[in-house]
């Protein structure tokens, strides 16, 4: 869909700014706000780009660089960690080749991290996309991840 | 699967405790994308009676109540809804802001709510809505709850299908909408004030209080903001009284709580209980006491924001204010456990690190504070010299810092600090 149809699906009034940025970015393909995009959202609100940029900028779901098509993030909050998360991120950075932050050269994954994602009752967790995966194990990291690559063409 | 009771030693004697499931009564029992299972176990039969009543004697209703703010505060949400209906007269509009921005760390029991029976905090929503004479409520949901989300728009537009939503409700002449809006992983939005900012399309900065929302809120109107557990008990209390409410629980904490019990425990979980249980029920009755056999060691109560307390507390009664007299807290109801062997101060130091990563830089003390305390935290962890010392001062630097900071954020690193200190003295400095 286009920015501009994306944006008129909204009022153009301020307090839908951040349901905006989330349209616009999850519109993209790599999942990021594009400046281009950030500049249509502040002209729509008429609303200066500081201001947009400020926003976008403060909140960690909004990226401001391009990821790849299936971000995962680690939860590394109090109960994840008592659960082991750190044994996780290592296994994912392994299986990966990059260091969290960082995408893989195919641009299939994006490893980040997250404050706690609610899920403490079948702790480590972590979501790929909207989706969460619970009672992580070694196996059942690399079978997600398995299952992710084989969709894929 | 049984596992291990949390301590055997000095235990007195305590009848078995059951789950009191008012709120979580349909809980995994009904569709939670339906309204007809919703309103067949119950659903919008509060919302029926209370707009026969008259919204003054709804607010005394929940402060006779004696119903707590649950998302940690404990603030009388009959008392909030009486300032909010009496702020600004001449204001033209009022509104109603439901919390489900629910991030402190082992805290899930809005998310249990939302995913499971969402009908009951959207009936809430309506009648704290018609409580105030508001006609519109926002809905701010944490952007990563995508199954909340889901819910709750499917129950909202079902609530406008069946005209619980919409223009002249049940044609009793009160109109209420109802909308979403979603957070972006700003923890510090799930502050009151903080989340009125962010609704209104701006950086999660905290706002200077007074004025409190009830005076100016939202777009500068009177404004309730009520956490989702909170709602959730309005529709019941309307339906069965204040005297069955305050059948429920303690004289000074009446009616249920939801706890998550997460960590070392064979059941780790979301529980609702009457308030006034002790933390070894919890363990022991409803989590299936301690995982793998191992003895208990710690709990940190109420998540990054709370406290830890060590066995000696097993026994105290879990209610807004006897942890409180207690040096404790009871917060969102997390009760993160921890066993024998597991480092206290890795668990301090992550709490440390979660405040750093979320502080928002608007006050200083809190800005250049909690970056401090995880240096000085690396420093305690990797055997710096005159431990006690240093453990000291961070203390007093958090101590500081609370008495510094606009927002709870930068009010809340003494919580967890100040009670590690107090009951893993050793274990921090040696």
């Amino acid at each position: 869909m286009s920015t501009q149809l994306i944006l008129k699906q909204f009022a153009p009034e301020q307090h839908n700014l951040l349901m905006i940025l989330h349209a616009l970015q999850d519109a993209h393909p790599q999942h990021y706000l594009t400046e281009e995009a950030l500049e249509a959202a502040a002209d729509y609100l008429n609303i200066t780009k500081s201001s947009v940029y400020g926003v976008a900028g403060y909140y960690t779901m909004f990226s401001l660089k391009p990821r790849g098509r299936h971000i995962i993030r680690v939860c590394v909050s109090a109960v994840c960690e008592l659960m082991k998360s750190n044994g996780v991120i290592d296994l994912l950075e392994q299986e990966l080749g990059i260091r969290t932050g960082e995408t893989t050269p195919c641009g299939l994954f994006t490893l980040e991290v997250s404050e706690c994602l609610g899920q403490c009752q079948e702790a480590p967790s972590m979501m790929i996309n909207d989706r969460v995966h619970n009672n992580l194990s070694p196996d059942r990291i690399r079978e997600i991840l398995e299952a992710i690559r084989r969709q894929e063409p | 699967m049984g596992g291990q009771p949390a301590a055997t030693q000095n235990q007195k004697k305590t009848a078995m405790i059951k789950e009191q499931r008012i709120i979580l009564k349909n809980a995994g029992r009904i569709d939670p994308m339906s309204i007809e299972a919703s309103m067949a176990a119950g659903g919008y039969e509060g919302l029926k009676k209370a707009l026969t009543m008259d919204p003054f004697a709804i607010i005394d209703e929940m402060t006779e109540a004696g119903l707590r703010g649950r998302g940690g505060a404990g603030f009388s949400t009959g008392m909030k809804k009486k300032f909010t209906s009496r702020g600004c007269q001449e204001c033209p509009r009022r509104y109603v802001v439901v919390n489900a921005d629910e991030g402190e760390p082992g805290t899930f029991k809005d998310r249990v709510i939302m995913e499971q029976d969402p009908h009951l905090y959207i009936e809430g929503t309506i009648i704290a809505g018609f409580s105030i004479r508001a006609d519109k409520g926002y809905i701010y949901i944490r952007g990563e709850y995508h199954d909340s989300i889901r819910k709750t728009e499917r129950a909202i537009e079902e609530a406008y299908r069946k005209g619980f939503l919409g223009k002249n409700i049940l044609g009793s002449g009160f109109n209420f909408d109802l909308e979403i809006k979603l957070g972006a992983g700003s923890y510090l939005c799930g502050e009151e004030l903080t989340m009125l900012e962010s609704l209104e399309g701006k950086r999660g900065n905290p706002r200077i209080k007074p004025p409190f929302p009830a005076e100016k809120g939202v777009f500068g109107m009177p404004t309730l903001v009520n956490n989702v557990e909170t709602l959730s008990n309005v529709p019941l209390i309307v339906r069965h009284g204040k005297d069955w409410y305050r059948g429920l629980g303690t004289e000074r904490s009446p009616g249920t709580k939801l706890f998550t019990i997460s960590g070392q425990v064979a059941r780790p979980g979301c529980y609702e209980v009457g308030l006034g249980v002790t933390l070894r029920q919890l363990i022991d009755d409803l989590a299936g006491g301690m995982k793998d056999g191992r003895p208990f060691k710690a709990a940190l109560l109420g998540g990054a924001a709370g406290t830890f307390v060590d066995d000696s507390m097993l026994d105290e009664k879990m209610t807004y204010d006897n942890l409180r007299e207690k040096g404790a807290t009871l917060g969102s109801g997390a009760v993160i456990v921890m066993a024998g062997g597991d480092p206290v101060r890795d668990l301090l130091y992550n709490c440390l690190r979660f405040f750093k990563h979320e502080s928002c830089g608007k006050c200083v003390p809190c800005r250049v504070g909690t970056t401090m305390l995880v240096r000085e935290m690396d420093d305690l962890r990797n055997g710096a010299p005159a431990k006690q010392e240093l453990l000291d001062r961070m203390v007093r630097e958090a101590g500081l810092m609370a008495s510094t900071s606009l927002c709870p954020l930068g009010q809340s690193p003494i919580l967890p600090l100040q009670s590690a200190a107090r009951f893993f003295a050793g274990e921090l400095t040696t």
